[in-house]
């Protein structure tokens, strides 16, 4: 690793043994830090504390603001409607992942090629990426619209299913909508990820007589690692966070079948005037994110500061 | 030399902290979003046609004749609208014109003080209180006190069908629940739904409901769900409006995909008008919609509306109506003196004045004005005004909305509840228990 690039652990280290010239201008340097911090403490930290001391308080968003105790706590937690979301959005977390990251991955190698014809496809791999989700949702509601979508105008019988009103097909619809919205981000990272191999691996590949299949599992996949594990992060960590798609589409129905919990925190607080039961939600959800994150990391690997191209 | 200097200094300090300067005025500014500078107030209102031009030609009216007093409007769309007030008034960020339903939310706000009590005022305007149906006032009220003036017209709920369909099945509008068991065969036979319905909007769902348990049980097991009565949603007028609801949707009686479609687009009356489906229950507002709307359907006379039909055995007075008995707008508590009183001043001049009226009844609503008989049956739409007219006098008892009669955490849960119940995911015991356990809330 060269000294221009600098992490933090690196400076701490030549922090503690330099000189105290070198130890005044770190300490100079932290003050570097202060806009980022304040923004930080601003609105990260002192929402999230709002929330906590939300969820002991008893609020319906407009009047005054009274405390609950642990009731909250205890009438969430005794709420089947929270284990329903708990289940789904780990149901649509897994499955957005097992549906996406095949399909980026191969759509990552495949354009990361240089023929014309593939930048020509990859423009319209990427066309999901350039629509904000409520559009994509209220697009997907007209075009599935039983009675007047696409099944009808295309005489196609077969499709004029109720996608969104029976609830294991909206579930499904849900996971396809977000992978094909997600995907094409995905595949632009690991694009970058392809794009970043050696061309001398496959190179020295080919002299041995390996095959394309051989390369993509012997080369590209153990070479991909990190950017599996980034794009991983991001997939997990951000299905969390899914609403604005499921709203529109779906605004948590049929029934309670796509009300995942970060839905439910929004209906529970804003449709339902119940501040301290959603902020329970809230928290849950921050403790989850944070579990899975950290989670993400360690699979990652202690050597994870080190470079992939070792040995060469 | 050194003065250039300092000042160019001084300057990009100052471009440093403006935005920290914005983020504190604004942080701290009382008034609403929209409220201009002058002694003008604010207001929120629905999207959507032919209301909102109605109100804009109102607002532009009242702002000519009173030109340092204006009235500035913003639309939203229903459903969004209805999230967007509540948290804006808990934001202490609301408009200074409050536009709403009354009942159980209006009851929120003035229980939080929230909105003016508007009681003495009106006693000293009785002119103003005396122009509106008197049944339009019960919304407005909350322990006593008069929070909200009726606004816009009367909209009871109403059986609308297609009259060129029932020609074709040589079949007569539903006068019982049978009649409307053997007109869904009819129908599936026919190859078209029986009715049509918004179901992802819910509350749509919810107006079945609301008649069945009606003409079921009585206007008295609603009166006591919304006392708060220990164990009122157990009656057992609410598990048979539940098992009714849910053998008709085992039959086929709401068209295919009803659960994914929402009302906000208006589609469900789009299946009405282009003959997909047969008859749709809905407020007498769609009137106006599909005039505006459905290509002539209208006008041509192919639209038929009855009462809802009664149930065999039922206690309910057939005559009992639900819906809206008016609209309502309140005044916020946090407005300033000046907009509360261009506001007062709009009440009393701006709303409800004889173009708006007139503008109400060519677009098929019925205005919550006393004394328009004669205006009625002037108008190409004279027996659909006449019929919700009559059915809104006549009615002995006319039960406002359950979403907006109950408080918005009970409503949430009943929305959530009917949607799962017309799912047929939980039975009508366990709708009634889960209600149960919503009473007082």
């Amino acid at each position: 690793m060269s000294n221009a690039v600098s992490t933090a652990p690196n400076t701490k280290a030549a922090a503690r043994t330099a000189t105290v010239k070198g130890g005044q201008r770190d300490k100079a340097l932290a003050w570097l830090t202060a806009p980022a911090l304040f923004f930080f403490v601003v609105f990260a930290v002192v929402p999230l504390a709002g929330v906590l001391i939300l969820s002991f308080a008893s609020w319906d968003g407009i009047g005054a603001i009274g405390s609950a105790g642990l009731g909250n706590w205890f009438s969430v937690l005794a709420d089947p409607g929270l284990y329903n979301a708990l289940g789904l959005t780990f149901l649509i977390m897994l499955a957005s992942w097992l549906v996406q990251t095949p399909i980026s991955l191969l759509l990552g190698v495949f354009t990361a090629g240089s023929q014309r014809y593939r930048a020509a496809l990859a423009v319209l791999y990427f066309l999901p990426l350039l629509l904000s989700s409520a559009a994509v949702a209220i697009a997907f509601k007209a075009l599935l619209d039983p009675n007047f979508g696409l099944a009808t105008g295309l005489g196609l019988p077969f499709l004029a299913q109720d996608w969104l009103g029976v609830p294991h097909l909206a579930v499904g619809l849900v996971i396809f909508v977000i992978a094909w919205q997600f995907v094409p981000f995905h595949t632009l990272i690991y694009q970058g990820g392809v794009r970043q191999i050696p061309k001398s691996l496959y190179e020295a590949a080919e002299i041995d007589g390996a095959g394309t299949i051989k390369q993509f599992f012997h080369i590209t996949l153990p070479q991909l690692k990190y950017t599996i594990i980034t794009s991983s992060t991001l997939m997990v960590v951000g299905s969390l966070t899914y609403f604005d798609l499921i709203f529109v589409l779906t605004g948590g129905g049929p029934g309670n079948s796509t009300r995942i919990l970060a839905l439910d925190m929004y209906l529970r607080g804003f449709r339902a005037n119940l501040m301290g039961p959603a902020s329970v939600i809230a928290v849950i959800l921050v403790l989850i994110g944070l579990a899975l994150a950290l989670f993400l990391q360690r699979l990652g690997g202690k050597d994870k500061q080190g470079s992939q191209l070792e040995g060469m | 030399m050194k003065q250039p200097q300092s000042s160019r200094r001084s300057f990009l300090a100052l471009a440093a902290l403006a935005p920290f300067a914005a983020m504190v005025t604004s942080a701290c500014g009382t008034s609403g979003p929209g409220a201009s500078s002058g002694g003008g107030a604010s207001m929120w209102y629905l999207s959507g046609e032919p209301n909102q031009t109605t109100m804009q030609k109102a607002v532009d009216a009242f702002g000519s004749a009173n030109p340092d007093n204006k009235v500035t409007v913003t639309y939203f769309q229903n459903d969004a609208y209805k999230t967007k007030i509540k948290t804006a008034i808990g934001a202490g960020q609301a408009p200074t014109i409050i536009y709403g339903w009354g009942g159980g939310t209006l009851k929120t706000y003035a229980e939080a003080k929230q909105v003016e009590d508007l009681t003495s005022w009106l006693a000293e305007n009785p002119d103003l209180k005396d122009k509106f149906f008197p049944a339009s006032f019960g919304a407005a009220t909350v322990n006593g006190k008069v929070y909200a003036l009726p606004n816009q017209y009367v909209a009871p709920i109403v059986l609308f069908y297609n009259k060129e369909l029932f020609e074709k099945a040589g079949a007569q509008p539903p006068k019982t629940w049978d009649d409307i068991m053997s007109l869904v065969k009819t129908f599936n036979n026919m190859g078209v739904a029986p009715f049509s319905l918004g179901g992802q909007s819910r509350w749509t769902s919810m107006m079945w409901l609301e008649y069945l348990l009606d003409r079921i049980g009585g206007a008295e097991v609603f009166t006591a769900i919304f006392e708060g009565k220990p164990d009122a949603w157990k009656d057992p007028a609410v598990i048979e409006t539940g098992t009714k609801i849910q053998e008709l949707v085992s039959a086929d009686g709401f068209i295919k995909g009803f659960s994914s479609i929402a009302a906000d687009s208006n589609a469900d009356q789009a299946l009405l008008f282009t003959g997909k489906a047969a008859m749709m229950l809905h407020g007498s507002w769609t009137y106006g919609a599909m005039k505006k709307g459905g290509q002539n359907f209208v006008q041509d006379g192919k639209l038929g509306f009855v009462q809802f039909p009664v149930v065999a055995g039922g206690k309910g007075d057939p005559k009992n109506g639900v819906g809206n008995p008016a609209q309502y707008m309140s005044i916020s508590s946090k407005a300033s003196e000046k907009e509360k009183e261009t506001a007062k001043k709009f009440f009393k001049d701006g709303i409800l004045t004889d173009t708006v009226i007139d503008t109400y009844i060519n677009s098929g609503s019925v205005p919550i004005v006393n004394g328009i008989e004669d205006k009625l049956n002037t108008s190409p739409d004279k027996d659909f005004l006449n019929f919700v007219y009559d059915l809104a006098k006549n009615a002995p008892n006319f039960q406002q909305s359950w979403d907006q009669a109950l408080s918005p955490t009970a409503a949430e849960a009943l929305l959530n509840n009917i949607d799962q119940l017309f799912l047929k995911s939980i039975t009508p015991q366990q709708f009634a228990e889960n209600m149960n356990a919503t009473l007082g809330k």
